[in-house]
């Protein structure tokens, strides 16, 4: 018989049904790739594990309580044993609900993320804080430091100074007093720049950095700030 | 705040050392009263389980019961612990939730006492979690809305099949006209009503059917016959006007009762009413010429909606109705898919059948038909695919007809079951109403019967009654209290308590010499039944207080108290104990008459059962029976509180017959 046009289309049309129907049942195997089965047993049981509680006594300078009640509170919310970047800064968003402080976490994430693998354990968390909470006024600076450096190769630029600054500004969001005006971090940058550079070389260095710093009132004074956050 | 936030705060303070170096100005200083962070293991004691906790988990929600120093309200000193009285297991869920920051909702708890407990604990429900949300709204819902029929089922909702209990008898005629329309049960002519119209109605559908078949034209054989409605036209002319007479009385009669007339017109059975009638109003009053008449031969197949009158009737059809409505998406969307399946099928068999000649399929709204008639699998056979492909098409749109159309029907199904089981729920309910209420008036009533007891109690101590291990029953101290306030504000309105029927009474009842009554045994109070049947006694002894027996009986509504009944008798049996003057002048009018002539000292215990009214059982249940004790036998010259509880039968001429058959006991006289 001849199979003209739309009868050709239907003969075609049944025989894909049938097949498909056949594959639903199972009695059809189709060749096809089977990697995706495996996609979905992530590794998502990563469980770290923080090192003896006696070791991070000495690393830190925290007491032994102290860690007890930080530890038993980064459990709860990090059952895994390690926060993640994304985590990080939807925690960090909690307390900035107006702006975006998406960035800054970013950046702050990388600074407590010491040994850049992605991910901050709970040694690391307790090692920033140990510095910033419990450490000299130098050390508060050098971590300071460290968290503008973006690059970490020592220099703090002054685009790297800029990245920051707008990342703060962001966390503001957009209802401000005085209405924020688009060059504010700029000319916040270019004052620091102007207090913090000594040899007008466009780069903060960390000397000069501490140095300024330690010559600022304001900024010594605030530091008394952490003193008891915990 | 999540529970997390709370954690990380201190990180994140920690964090704004990253602003220090850049700020212009001086940055505030830090708050004090950090206590010093020693966390510390509190023990929460509920209902005896103790459940222990770090201090900080508790601190997560300070502004709930257990994170804020509220909870110092609840601490006891000697055991070191936070003492709470409430339900332990529930506990266990609001202790989670300061835990893992996520607020679960148990399944097999009641939903109003995990409301009751998150109310307690001042926790807002609406964080419970994801996972539980649903499931709790759904359950929430279920019991509003049964909370919601009940109310009004008690109400008597407005037009609906409330209470069916008499209307008080001042209430305007209109409104027990409307309530005559709804509860077709309360009167007679109601139901008489009822019944008449129904009839009509039938008698109405099945003229209009019968007039369209065909009678044999007398003698004719063979000649064309003719619809019956032609061949008897008056004869049907009468029965319809008939009919249109009384739906149309019925529609005004509904019109001026009704409570709201805007609503009532707006309403679907109105309108039904309305369009049932019209044809023929409109048939009286437009001339017979045939250009017309064409039209109005289509209105008359509005009479067909009479039928849909009967839904007044029929409480399935209301259901059915009902469901339809609910189920309106479901409906909507299995329409929309036949209708997009059709256009599909129609196209597609249009082009496959368009070769051949002298093919049925001559456009697509013509397939149209062929689809729907396949799809459904009616199959007619007057349209048939004569192409292999339109026969292979039209095979796959049988196939996919039935699917289409089975998949929403389960759903239907279950609506319909869901609301016809709600509605027998309610029927059931309505109809253990009257007893329930009876019962709930009961354990209320108990109160007041037992100050009023107390009041009589003491009403005879104060008469200096010599008698001893008088009925101060001990009464617990809460009681006492509750009774001493009581008290007071009769003192403080100059107005006594009294019960329900002795206050119906007053209102009917014509007054008797004002012959103090010694007892005040017989205060009015708990005797409701006591009087009404004591009243019916008297008839019998005393037959000038009949007419006041039928004014008793009345008020004899929920007998509150048999037992009550009992102390009363047994008061009026004769203790002449020279209690202080009455106080409730109207019960001294029966306690009068029962004295009067009935001789109560030397009563003999016969048993004399009234079939009373249907009582409520006896209160053998009823656990607050003032259970004075002191009621000992007609000699004695206590003023009688009676042994309520061993109910017995004292003078049985007065006896209570309460009890409906049986269970008479005689104490010992």
């Amino acid at each position: 018989m001849n199979l003209e046009g739309l009868e050709m289309v239907a003969v075609l049309v049944v025989l894909a049904l049938f097949v498909k129907v056949l594959e639903q049942f199972g009695l059809f195997e189709p060749v096809s790739l089977e990697d995706s089965v495996e996609d979905e047993f992530e590794l998502s049981t990563v469980c770290h594990r923080p090192e003896g509680l006696e070791q991070l006594q000495e690393q830190t300078k925290f007491t032994r309580k102290e860690l007890q009640v930080l530890y038993r509170g980064f459990k709860n919310e990090c059952p895994s044993g390690i926060v993640n970047e994304e985590n990080f800064k939807q925690i960090y968003s909690q307390f900035f609900p107006q702006g975006d402080s998406s960035t800054y976490a970013t950046f702050l994430f990388n600074a407590f993320d010491t040994n850049h693998d992605g991910s901050v354990s709970f040694e690391d968390f307790v090692a920033g804080l140990s510095v910033i909470l419990r450490g000299t006024i130098d050390d508060r600076l050098n971590w300071a430091f460290n968290l503008y450096d973006l690059n970490k190769d020592g220099f703090i630029t002054k685009e790297e100074m800029l990245d920051i600054m707008k990342s703060i500004y962001d966390m503001m969001g957009k209802y401000t007093y005085p209405a924020l005006r688009e060059e504010a971090p700029r000319e916040h940058v270019e004052s620091f720049f102007q207090k913090m550079d000594r040899n007008k070389d466009g780069v903060v260095t960390i000397e000069e950095f501490i140095e300024s710093c330690q010559k600022d009132e304001n900024i010594m004074r605030s530091m008394q700030l952490f003193d008891n956050v915990i | 705040m999540a529970a997390g936030v709370a954690t990380w705060l201190p990180f994140a303070r920690a964090a704004a050392v990253g602003w220090l170096p850049l700020a212009q100005q001086p940055l505030p200083a830090a708050p004090q009263g950090c206590e010093a962070r020693s966390d510390e293991v509190l023990v929460v004691n509920v209902s005896g389980r103790r459940f222990q906790t770090w201090k900080n988990t508790l601190d997560r929600y300070p502004d709930t019961l257990l994170g804020s120093s509220e909870k110092e309200f609840f601490f006891d000193p000697d055991s070191g612990e936070y003492f709470f009285d409430r339900d332990p297991d529930l506990f266990r869920h609001v202790l989670n939730f300061y835990r893992t920051g996520r607020l679960h909702c148990p399944r097999q708890e009641c939903i109003q006492a995990f409301d009751e407990e998150l109310a307690f604990y001042g926790i807002v429900p609406e964080l419970i979690g994801d996972c539980c949300l649903e499931e709790y709204r759904d359950r929430k819902k279920e019991n509003a809305e049964r909370l919601a029929e009940d109310e009004e089922a008690e109400l008597g909702g407005p037009g609906g099949a409330g209470a069916d209990w008499a209307l008080p008898p001042g209430s305007p005629f209109r409104q027990r006209l409307w309530r005559a329309f709804e509860n077709p049960h309360t009167s007679t002519m109601a139901l008489v009503f009822y019944y008449v119209t129904g009839f009509f109605i039938a008698v109405s559908v099945i003229a209009n059917v019968v007039e369209t078949i065909p009678c044999a034209a007398g003698g004719r054989a063979g000649w064309q016959e003719e619809p019956c409605g032609d061949r008897f036209p008056l004869a049907f002319f009468c029965m319809d006007t008939a009919c249109v007479l009384i739906f149309t009385g019925e529609y005004l009669l509904r019109l001026f009762a009704a409570p709201s007339r805007g609503r009532f017109l707006r309403s679907v059975m109105s309108l039904i009413d309305a369009v049932a009638i019209l044809p023929y109003y409109i048939g009286l009053f437009v001339p017979k010429n045939d250009d017309l008449s064409g039209a109005f031969v289509t209105l008359r197949v509005f009479r067909v909606f009479r039928i849909f009158k009967f839904s007044r009737h029929s409480q399935g059809l209301r259901i059915l109705g009902y469901t339809l409505k609910s189920c309106a998406s479901e409906l909507g969307f299995l329409l929309f898919s036949l209708t997009m399946a059709i256009i599909i099928f129609a196209t597609v068999m249009f082009y496959a059948e368009k070769g051949t000649s002298k093919t049925n399929f001559t456009s697509i709204p013509a397939a149209f038909w062929y689809t729907i008639v396949t799809m459904t699998t009616l199959g007619y056979g007057d349209m048939v695919p004569s192409t292999i492909a339109g026969k292979i098409f039209g095979s796959i749109c049988s196939l996919s007809g039935v699917l289409v159309i089975a998949l929403p029907v389960p759903v239907i199904v279950s609506n319909f079951s869901r609301i016809y089981h709600q509605n027998q729920r309610a029927d059931k309910r309505r109809a253990q109403q009257k007893v329930r209420l009876a019962r709930i008036r009961m354990a209320k009533s108990g109160t007041t019967t037992a100050f009023l007891q107390y009041k009589r109690n003491r009403g005879l101590e104060v008469g200096l009654c010599p008698g001893p291990a008088l009925s101060t029953r001990s009464r617990s101290a809460f009681e006492q209290q509750h009774h001493h306030l009581l008290h007071c504000l009769e003192k403080t309105t100059s107005h006594e308590f009294t019960d329900e029927s002795t206050f119906s009474e007053a209102l009917g009842v014509i007054s008797l010499g004002g012959r103090t009554s010694r007892s005040t045994s017989v205060s009015s109070q708990a005797v409701i039944g006591t009087s009404a049947r004591a009243s019916g006694l008297i008839s019998s002894c005393c037959p000038r207080q009949s007419k006041q027996r039928r004014a008793i009986r009345l008020a004899n509504s929920t007998a509150s108290v048999s037992r009550g009944s009992m102390q009363e008798l047994d008061t009026l049996a004769g203790h002449r104990s020279p209690g202080p003057q009455s106080r409730a002048s109207l019960n001294a009018k029966t306690h009068d008459s029962l004295t009067l002539n009935c001789d109560s000292q030397d009563l003999v215990a016969a048993i004399i059962s009234i079939p009373t009214p249907p009582a409520n059982t006896p209160d053998e249940s009823r656990p607050h029976s003032p259970a004075s004790d002191s009621g000992e036998g007609p000699g004695r010259p206590s003023g009688g509180s009676s042994s309520s509880n061993r109910g017995a039968l004292r003078n049985s001429s007065l006896g209570p017959s309460y009890l409906l058959h049986n269970t008479v006991k005689i104490s010992s006289l």
